[in-house]
């Protein structure tokens, strides 16, 4: 039989989308949410130097699940636009907005170029504005769709169910402990209705606030100050033993300590 | 991307390529006519009449240092600009004063803040301060060929070292030849009166407030003797700026604290004209 192989397109699509959305749940989920003074990024992350959250520009943040080395790529790609940008016009001209069209086209040009594996990423860029009112949230799943989000966003593993818990959940002007204690039970909930603890130091927090006097918003929430927002309102999260299902990220951070050994072997 | 026509909207491949953590490698790499230095210039009959910015010192005290410049810019005997601002900081541990050739200087300064910047979100770590300093003297290389035309821009590099926690002053050369200044340092044409000041006045022990108290004396002295250096206009409420790195960060004097000094320096000098006077043993 010497017929060619035919695969319809629809078909192709929906193996290359089958891929990536594999890809993306094999990674902890996180959230991003909008509070009072500004946007909180929340996830689960074992390490302390390999981040899922990271400053793209002065108002802008970059949160991102699934496979490492690709949004990796592309969060190093949006820091080379956005300084790009700031310097060849103005730092008020580099937008989210922009940056989002961007990411957008990237990943779509990649998801349907069939000489290319999809990425197994999805992003969220966020810009924190001057009143709630302008801030912006966008998500941009592996296919190159932009999906513009209010209030509260969850990508990764178990995205689907912890939106649902926080659209239910969330409101506008909530103050940064109860958004961080609500990402974190959001985080922490699980369909069997089992929830488990997440211990402070396995939480990557950082946030984009507007009321930093510093032009750049974007800050790290660590240590001291992680622990103090926790246990606000008397509800402290009590560490307990971690969780059986704690393997399935390696596989997002496995091939980071390269990556990291690379990059700053780079830095000339 | 602007910068890439045929693009179907992606972002080119320069973009994603990983390796260097520098934006002016990278800018080399995408666009390198942005670059400062990969401009040539056409040649031309004698000196090029553009602003220039005068003069800049710097002193270190026990837990940081101190870096302030006056407000003048000439274009040969013309006063430019009275208000141009030529201290600036680099990042948060770092700040840099430049004399020289005003519009490439402003510019440098652009350059060289974003490629700190750049550094510190790619590699989620700061340079260190001999890092930084090593990289202004690249950018400044890169100007050598303006400067033999005349466009020279010299800076004075000040910053806060977190790992050996003093403050330190690094002084350049238009061909990029930096060396660490010990206690104090001052560059543009009106330097060597600033440094013959700072030389009599400088302690080891001064404190923050005796150190910017300092380099507002000596800027006053370089403009009692150089035409080019502006000194603290009262009338126009022009003061000299000041900068301070600590631990804690860079810092603007704000108007009110740098013109109660210059007040204070100035009702001194009403009883002695040539400001305060050293041991003479």
């Amino acid at each position: 039989m010497s017929t060619p192989f035919y695969v319809s397109p629809q078909q192709a699509m929906a193996d290359r989308a089958e891929y990536a959305r594999k890809g993306i749940a094999r990674g902890r989920s996180l959230v991003v949410l909008q509070y009072a003074d500004g946007i909180v990024f929340v996830g689960e992350n074992p390490s302390r130097a390999l981040h899922k959250f990271s400053e793209i520009y002065d108002r802008i943040g970059f949160a991102a699940a699934g496979k490492y080395n690709e949004y990796e790529n592309l969060r190093i790609g949006g820091v080379r636009y956005a300084d790009l940008r700031g310097y060849t016009y103005d730092r008020d001209d580099v937008t989210a907005r922009g940056l989002a069209n961007v990411y957008a086209q990237t990943l779509g040009t990649i998801f349907s170029s069939a000489g290319e594996k999809p990425y197994e990423v999805e992003l969220v860029v966020a810009e924190v504005g001057a009143s709630p009112e302008g801030d912006q949230i966008y998500r941009l799943p592996h296919d190159g769709s932009i999906v513009d989000e209010h209030g509260s966003v969850a990508v990764g593993g178990n995205a689907e169910q912890i939106s649902t818990f926080l659209d239910q959940r969330h409101r506008d002007g909530m103050s940064l402990a109860e958004a961080l204690k609500l990402a974190v039970q959001a985080l922490s909930s699980q369909s069997n209705g089992n929830d488990r603890e997440i211990p402070a130091d396995r939480l990557e927090v950082a946030v984009l606030d507007r009321t930093r006097p510093q032009q750049r918003k974007f800050k790290r929430i660590v240590g001291r100050q992680l622990a103090r927002l926790l246990e606000a309102d008397g509800a402290a999260s009590t560490p307990t033993d971690a969780p059986s299902d704690d393997e399935t990220d390696e596989a997002t951070t496995e091939g980071t300590t390269e990556e990291t050994g690379g990059t700053t072997g780079a830095g000339e | 991307m602007e910068a890439n026509p045929r693009s179907t909207g992606r972002l080119p491949a320069a973009f994603l390529t990983p390796g260097s953590s520098s934006f002016m490698d990278f800018l080399g790499d995408h666009s390198p006519d942005l670059l400062p230095g990969r401009r040539t210039l056409p040649p031309v009959q004698g000196a090029i009449q553009a602003p220039h910015g005068t003069t800049i010192v710097a002193t270190t005290f026990p837990g940081g240092v101190v870096l302030a410049g006056d407000r003048r810019a000439t274009m040969g005997n013309m006063i430019a600009q009275r208000d141009i601002e030529k201290v600036f900081p680099a990042d948060e541990y770092s700040a840099v004063g430049i004399a020289g050739t005003a519009g490439l200087a402003v510019e440098m300064v652009k350059l060289f803040q974003l490629e700190l910047e750049h550094f510190e979100k790619v590699e989620g770590a700061q340079l260190s301060l001999e890092g930084k300093a090593n990289r202004l003297s690249t950018m400044i290389r890169s100007n050598l060929g303006m400067a033999m035309q005349g466009l020279a821009v010299v800076p004075l590099f000040a910053g806060y070292d977190i790992d050996r926690e003093k403050g330190r002053i690094f002084s350049y050369d238009v061909t990029g030849g930096r060396s660490e200044e010990h206690g104090f340092a001052a560059t543009g044409s009106g330097s060597i009166f600033a440094r013959g000041a700072m030389k009599k006045l400088y302690r080891e022990d001064l404190t923050e407030q005796q150190a910017t108290t300092l380099v507002i004396q000596a800027l006053y002295d370089a403009a009692d003797d150089d035409s080019a250096t502006g000194g603290p206009d009262v009338a126009r409420r022009i003061y000299p700026i000041v900068t301070v790195i600590t631990d804690e960060g860079f810092r603007r004097l704000t108007e009110a604290e740098t013109s109660e000094i210059a007040r204070s320096i100035l009702e001194g000098r009403l009883t002695q004209p040539d400001g305060p006077r050293a041991a003479l043993l």
